[in-house]
């Protein structure tokens, strides 16, 4: 099934409030996508991997992107079916001051990890999650280091976090690149 | 500086004994023959910790292998930081990583050595402007031997391993340990 069927399916079943802004411009989107309002979320998901003719088994990625000019934050999914060998990914948009959406554990389970992910390095909150702790980065880390406007601390438990130039440390005059470029002289 | 390889040549001692036949000079002699032997034993038994973090740890067990095969030199792979002599830090090294790198190197029995293994492990290498690396595992503990390239070549580690060593080999281990003058 096209994605453009797919999406004609959801909008049919969940209305244009749900499922909505359908982009698939083949010179600007490599995979036609479509928003999916964050509190519907959920049932969209669980109606593509319960109903027969749609059948997505698989998530494949949650992936997590900032747009500070937008003041946005937006989680991508992207979902595969198996049997029937078709893909869909759905968007969502959340506000940046406060991203927070339902989670999807109970459709998908591996769900669980990716959006432990997302909220290590972007601080999404996914409210119900089971057992929303940071994945990847220590768990006591300060801030979400995929924001934008996210800023390196000085030093970590003692750890500086910027080694200094070796050639501005020991004065090293490194030969031009005009000097290099001219043949030896003999 | 003689050659490694040869683990016959007489220590430097010896020389003394025949060319000065003094009496204070036999108990320098012995310390040397003994520091000699000593240093002898511990450098062709230096045992790595077996520990990877990164690609580097793939042409780490390349010079374990058959070609490398760091075990003719007596390096042989431990389980345990309590019973090895070498750190050998292969790869990129994390924060998170950096703090477990610590408490395994003070866990280890002093003599102990550290050779830094590839760009990651010297300075960052090609990751050191992402925020969860850490700039050099000379930031956290001691560091003797540093070797360049990413990842080094199986005869690289093997040169720094020999270069540990030369240094052990050079080092008055009786006075250091047993806090014997001279």
């Amino acid at each position: 099934m096209t994605p453009d069927a797919i999406y004609k399916r959801l909008e049919e079943k969940f209305g244009t409030e749900t499922v909505f802004d359908f982009h698939a411009d083949p010179a600007k989107d490599k995979d036609p996508w479509f928003q999916v309002a964050p509190w519907e979320i959920e049932n969209v998901c669980e109606h593509l991997r319960s109903d027969k003719s749609l059948d997505f088994d698989y998530l494949e990625c949650i992936t997590g992107v900032d747009y500070p000019d937008d003041k946005r934050i937006v989680v991508v999914y992207h979902v595969y079916s198996y049997t029937l060998k078709h893909r869909v990914v759905l968007k969502v948009y959340l506000e940046r001051e406060d991203p927070a959406m339902p989670t999807l554990v109970n459709v998908w389970s591996t769900a669980n990890w990716q959006e432990r992910e997302c909220f290590d390095l972007l601080g999404v909150l996914f409210e119900g999650h089971p057992d929303l702790r940071r994945l990847l980065l220590p768990d006591d880390w300060e801030g979400h280091p995929l924001r934008k406007d996210y800023e390196e601390k000085e030093d970590y438990h003692g750890i500086p976090t910027i080694r200094p130039n070796p050639i501005e440390l020991f004065k090293i005059t490194l030969p031009s690149k005009e000097a290099a470029k001219e043949p030896a002289k003999a | 500086m003689s050659s490694n390889l040869n683990l016959m040549a007489p220590p430097k001692g010896w020389d003394a004994k025949y060319s000065d036949d003094g009496g204070s000079v036999l108990s320098t002699n012995t310390d040397q023959v003994i520091n000699w032997m000593l240093n002898w034993g511990r450098a062709n038994s230096v045992w790595y910790m077996l520990f990877g973090l990164a690609c580097c740890a793939i042409e780490l067990m390349q010079t374990g292998g058959p070609r490398g095969d760091l075990e003719r030199f007596g390096a042989a792979p431990r389980p345990s930081p309590r019973s090895s002599d070498l750190f050998i830090i292969a790869g990129t090294l994390t924060y998170k990583m950096g703090l477990r790198v610590k408490r395994l190197y003070d866990q280890m029995a002093e003599p102990r050595f550290v050779i830094s293994m590839g760009s990651c492990s010297n300075c960052g290498g090609l990751f050191q402007y992402a925020y969860s690396v850490c700039k050099g595992v000379d930031q956290i503990i001691p560091v003797d031997i540093y070797v360049p390239g990413c990842p080094p070549r199986p005869e690289a580690l093997l040169e720094g391993l020999l270069k540990i060593q030369d240094k052990i080999k050079n080092e008055k281990y009786l006075q250091k340990r047993y806090g014997v003058a001279g």
